[in-house]
């Protein structure tokens, strides 16, 4: 069974390969991600991340799940070296692993219902258990920077979470927090993690780092990356060939 | 994550072993003594060490035999590798010297610098399940891939 929705503004793809599941098993994931984007999306004026943002909560009265995620941010910012930064001058915006965290409570979400064979997408970030239809690992494209029409790499992968971070689809939304400029040094990374939420928060931390965000990766337990350089030229971990 | 390193630190030393990477999926046997073999494709060339080939070799471009690299300081031990060319393609990879017979030297391997290897892009057959991209949408992605083949017939 395969499901899509706009939610958050962007495409949410959910395909479920496990006999007893059913619409309403969607719907309940779809509905807790229209509550995480009423919390976390910067672009509402009404979410819970806009009135803090305005002032209007204070710190004490933040939702549990507001000062959950902002909890793990500052736990990626000091794991990242500050490359993953919430705070641009004052204001917070989670976006770059609330994307990440969102799919992997709705895995779960999957997960506690016995579901075994599943993928969830959000806009080119995945979350992928089990098999596909043909019993077969998933086959996981990494798009072509350049050319949103190719793709060019297949992963074959499962259990595992995939996130890819770049500046060419909406426009320059990392920044460096270092340089506060917008990343733009490499085309884009692409990050496999033991689930989306660590592949998205270090895709996201690793991209502002330019270059040496691959190095970031290569050296990082359990996070292994392919990042496409403005010269069109790959270069990936030492164990992401696993995946091939 | 670093399990070829010694591997890959030393292949830019051998120039006839860039074929490795041939033997992506193959199922040419690779002997690689005392490493754990879960991921028989010790094909990461160095990001520094030679220049990977854009596009894949030509297949059978080797002549056959087996051949006997020079051995070569890799800072913590000497690395020597046979290789067994057959069909024009590589078909074994021997490692005749190996630096792993002291706990000191494999601590060493691991405190290395990364091991990175890098390719030029290409574009891949549009068989996926899912795409990943930033902020990308697989369905749009198949559907117009699948509209441009269809073209291109």
């Amino acid at each position: 069974m395969k499901k899509q929705a706009i939610i958050m503004g962007m495409l949410v793809t959910v395909q479920i390969f496990d006999h007893q599941s059913t619409n309403e098993d969607i719907q309940e994931v779809f509905a807790y991600l229209h509550y995480i984007d009423q919390k976390f999306s910067t672009y509402r004026k009404d979410s819970e991340i806009s009135q803090i943002n305005r002032g209007e909560i204070n710190n004490l009265d933040y939702s549990n799940e507001m000062k959950k995620v902002l909890e793990l941010c500052e736990e990626t910012k000091k794991e990242t070296d500050g490359y993953f930064d919430i705070n641009l001058n004052g204001i917070l915006d989670p976006s770059g692993s609330v994307k990440g965290y969102a799919i992997w409570q709705s895995s779960l979400i999957f997960k506690n219902k016995g579901f075994k064979n599943f993928y969830i997408e959000i806009a080119g970030d995945i979350q992928t258990f089990g098999k596909n239809e043909k019993g077969e690992s998933w086959r996981a494209g990494i798009q072509n920077p350049f050319n949103q029409k190719e793709i060019i790499k297949v992963l074959k992968i499962s259990n595992v979470g995939i996130a890819t971070s770049g500046n060419y689809q909406r426009g320059k939304h990392i920044i460096n927090p270092k340089t506060k400029l917008p990343a733009d040094e490499i085309a884009s990374l692409t990050v496999i993690g033991a689930n989306v939420y660590e592949a998205d928060r270090f895709a996201t931390a690793a991209f502002a780092m330019g270059e040496k965000g691959i190095e970031f990766i290569e050296r990082s337990k359990n996070l292994e990356g392919y990042m496409v350089k403005n010269d069109k030229i790959a270069v990936m971990t030492s164990g992401f060939k696993k995946y091939l | 994550m670093r399990k070829y390193l010694q591997i890959t630190f030393v292949l830019g030393v051998f120039g006839a072993l860039v074929l490795l990477r041939q033997l992506k999926g193959d199922d040419a046997p690779i002997v690689t003594p005392n490493i754990s073999s879960q991921n028989p494709t010790p094909a990461s060339i160095q990001n520094s060490g030679m220049t990977q080939p854009t596009t894949m070799p030509t297949m059978g471009q080797y002549k056959n035999g087996t051949y006997i690299g020079s051995v070569q300081d890799a800072f913590y031990g000497n690395i020597q590798v046979q290789a067994t060319i057959s069909n024009g393609k590589i078909s074994n990879v021997t490692f005749l010297q190996f630096p792993n017979d002291n706990r000191t030297s494999q601590f060493v391997n691991s405190q290395a610098d990364p091991i990175l290897s890098q390719e030029a892009i290409q574009a891949q057959s549009a068989q996926v399940d899912i795409v990943s991209g930033a902020s990308a949408s697989s369905q749009a992605f198949q559907a117009s891939l699948a509209d441009a083949l269809s073209q291109a017939k």
